[in-house]
């Protein structure tokens, strides 16, 4: 543990700065020396100290005020000021600051390593603190995962299998099926679980932000970069990162991940200095990634460096028997969330969500009972509480037929009978159209 | 047997008989030849008023200026009290992967802190604070091992606790 804390010895005083970095080094302790709080501060621009041990009588910014200054960007360093001069207005001021404590030189050998050794111990208790409640967030939401159907059984024993392993992981299914859910079980079930679980949506982010987000980044990388930042392979490592959306990654990026994947090496943003992290991997997509390398926008080698994995996640529609216990449990879950009594669902409308085909998958589902509860009357969820359009598809007696025909109706009516605008909308050829309108016989009204 | 011999370099008034104890067993844990040689230094020039102590920097410095070959560890062994100017005393220092350190008998002394005398106990501290720095011109870094003689002791009771010998990991790395 001592080996990972740093310290940062802050000291006008050759002779103490030197005395205090022997007496540190030869604890294991990363140490490094300031002579002023102005070079004190520059350090810390670059990196980062989990102790600051600083001299309060200073030529220029004393003490106090530079840990004021160095609160104000990093909250987490521990802060011990030290003096020739004790003064009790001076200590209770330190402390007031946020300053760990306050010693007075020369030191008991003994006080001395009672401090740092405290300190360490709170750092230690800090970071397991945060990587504690990380874990109770991932298992809260792990519960999440419902489903009693086949396929559904078939994808949490592939879960807990691949949890044992270390290999990437891609996880496939239509958009609202709960990939990221499965990505927390994964990480939930494996030896990373104390560690964080890092997710990152790279559909949301262009690709300088992405590279920054993943790499992160040093100040001055480029405008608006005020600050040192870990990047997110950074923050999980000993855990694992989510990547969702791959797909939507650049070319360049796929190279750039590809290299941090096989080497688990790389260099933030506009730094210099290789970093490494212990992070396993998982990825989500809901587009087809071996097409997409057929078609030559997703490169192969990083394909078959992620996809040594693949757990695939059947839309709703697929499993319509559990339905009915998703149904209960997010009702369950928004009544208790909104103080509410458990309402219960009409029969005729269970029987209605089953039929429904739920292009959006269980996410759709989840906002329609989010929204019945919200607009219902408290007690039931009915049907006029559940966002159906009464459209064509709700009568059981049309055929297909009847409804193609019904449909390229409506489409060259909304087109004006614009022969190439509707073939467009309807994703045919125009002779298609022609043929279509030729044998249902369909004519335009005159206006 | 280790290519590198240790000279144990006393300043004051030691018993003959006293510092071949101490040889045996610095030897033994090191496994290289031992010398010991009387030296005197004017040490009011290292006396701080202020403090009423004697400056273990500038010792230290002092011994480390004596040119001898790299080969050869130089232990100072001092009766005075020590101290550095962020601490108020220490037993001993030494430079970490150098040649050379200083030790001190004077806060080893049970009568220091108002118990009988033992010179026993105080031969069986010397042992271990000369090790102990001696392990750090080696390279070494405090132990976590609590028997290990290269355990961090701020106070005699820690010196007490622990054993004169390095433990088997600290033993390998000096090998």
């Amino acid at each position: 543990m001592v080996a990972n804390i740093s310290i940062l010895i802050v000291d006008d005083e050759e002779s103490v700065r030197d005395s205090l970095f022997n007496w540190f080094i030869e604890d294991g302790y990363q140490v490094d020396r300031a002579e002023n709080a102005k070079q004190a501060l520059s350090i810390l621009e670059s990196k980062d100290f989990d102790i600051i041990l600083a001299d309060i009588k200073m030529p220029g910014m004393d003490g106090l005020e530079m840990h004021r200054r160095i609160k104000a960007f990093n909250k987490n360093s521990i802060v011990i000021i030290m003096t020739a001069f004790a003064s009790v207005s001076t200590a209770v001021q330190a402390l007031k600051d946020g300053a760990y404590d306050y010693i007075t030189k020369p030191f008991d050998p003994d006080d001395l390593s009672h401090l740092i050794r405290n300190a360490a111990n709170q750092i230690a208790l800090v970071s397991e603190n945060e990587s504690l409640k990380r874990k109770v967030v991932a298992l809260e939401n792990v519960e999440d995962l419902i489903g009693r159907s086949k396929p559904m059984i078939k994808v949490l024993k592939e879960v807990e299998r691949v949890a044992q392993s270390n290999s990437p992981v891609i996880i496939t299914g239509e958009s609202g099926t709960g990939k990221e859910l499965i990505a927390r079980a994964v990480h939930s079930n494996s030896q990373r679980k104390f560690f964080p679980l890092v997710s990152v949506h790279c559909g949301a982010l262009t690709e300088s932000l992405l590279e920054s987000e993943l790499f992160g980044h040093e100040k001055g990388a480029f405008t608006g970069a005020m600050f040192n930042r870990k990047g997110r392979f950074e923050m999980a490592d000993g855990g694992t990162i989510f990547l969702d959306e791959i797909a939507t990654i650049s070319t360049k990026m796929q190279i750039e991940l590809l290299r941090v994947l096989e080497t688990k090496k790389f260099v933030r943003v506009g730094g210099n200095k290789e970093i490494e992290s212990d992070f396993r991997v998982i990825c989500a997509t809901n587009k087809d990634l071996k097409k997409m390398v057929n078609n030559g926008t997703f490169r192969e080698d990083l394909f078959y460096r992620l996809n040594v994995v693949n757990i695939h996640i059947p839309p709703l529609r697929d499993r319509i028997e559990d339905i009915p216990l998703l149904v209960d449990y997010f009702i369950t879950k928004y009544c208790t969330s909104m103080s509410r009594g458990i309402i219960s669902i009409d029969k005729a409308v269970l029987h209605r969500l089953e039929t429904y085909p739920f292009p959006g998958n269980v996410r759709e589902l989840e906002n329609m009972i989010e929204r019945a509860i919200v607009v219902g009357n408290g007690k039931e969820i009915r049907k006029k509480d559940l966002p159906f359009e009464e459209d064509s598809i709700t009568n059981h007696t049309e055929s297909l037929e009847d409804l193609e025909k019904k449909y390229i109706l409506q489409i060259l009516s909304k087109y004006d009978w614009n022969i190439s605008r509707s073939a467009k909308v309807l994703k045919v050829d125009r002779v298609t159209l022609y043929n279509k309108i030729k044998k249902y016989d369909l004519k335009r009204k005159k206006k | 047997m280790n290519k590198h011999s240790i000279l144990l370099i006393t300043y004051g008034h030691f018993e003959k008989n006293f510092l071949e104890q101490v040889a045996v067993d610095v030897s033994n844990e090191f496994q290289c030849r031992i010398d010991i040689e009387e030296s005197h230094i004017e040490l009011s020039e290292f006396y701080d008023s202020t403090r009423r102590q004697y400056d273990g920097n500038k010792l230290l410095e002092e011994i480390d200026s004596m040119f001898l070959s790299p080969d050869i560890k130089k232990i100072g062994i001092f009766r005075v009290d020590l101290f550095i100017p962020i601490l108020t005393f220490i037993f001993g220092q030494a430079i970490l992967n150098g040649n050379s350190g200083i030790a001190s008998l004077y806060r080893l002394r049970n009568e220091h802190y108002g118990m009988p005398q033992d010179e026993e106990l105080l031969i069986s501290r010397l042992k271990k604070i000369i090790i102990h720095e001696l392990g750090h011109t080696f390279g070494l870094l405090h132990c976590h091992n609590p028997t290990c003689v290269m355990l961090s002791s701020t106070y005699v009771e820690d010196i007490d606790q622990k054993t004169q010998k390095l433990c088997t990991k600290c033993k390998k790395l000096v090998d």
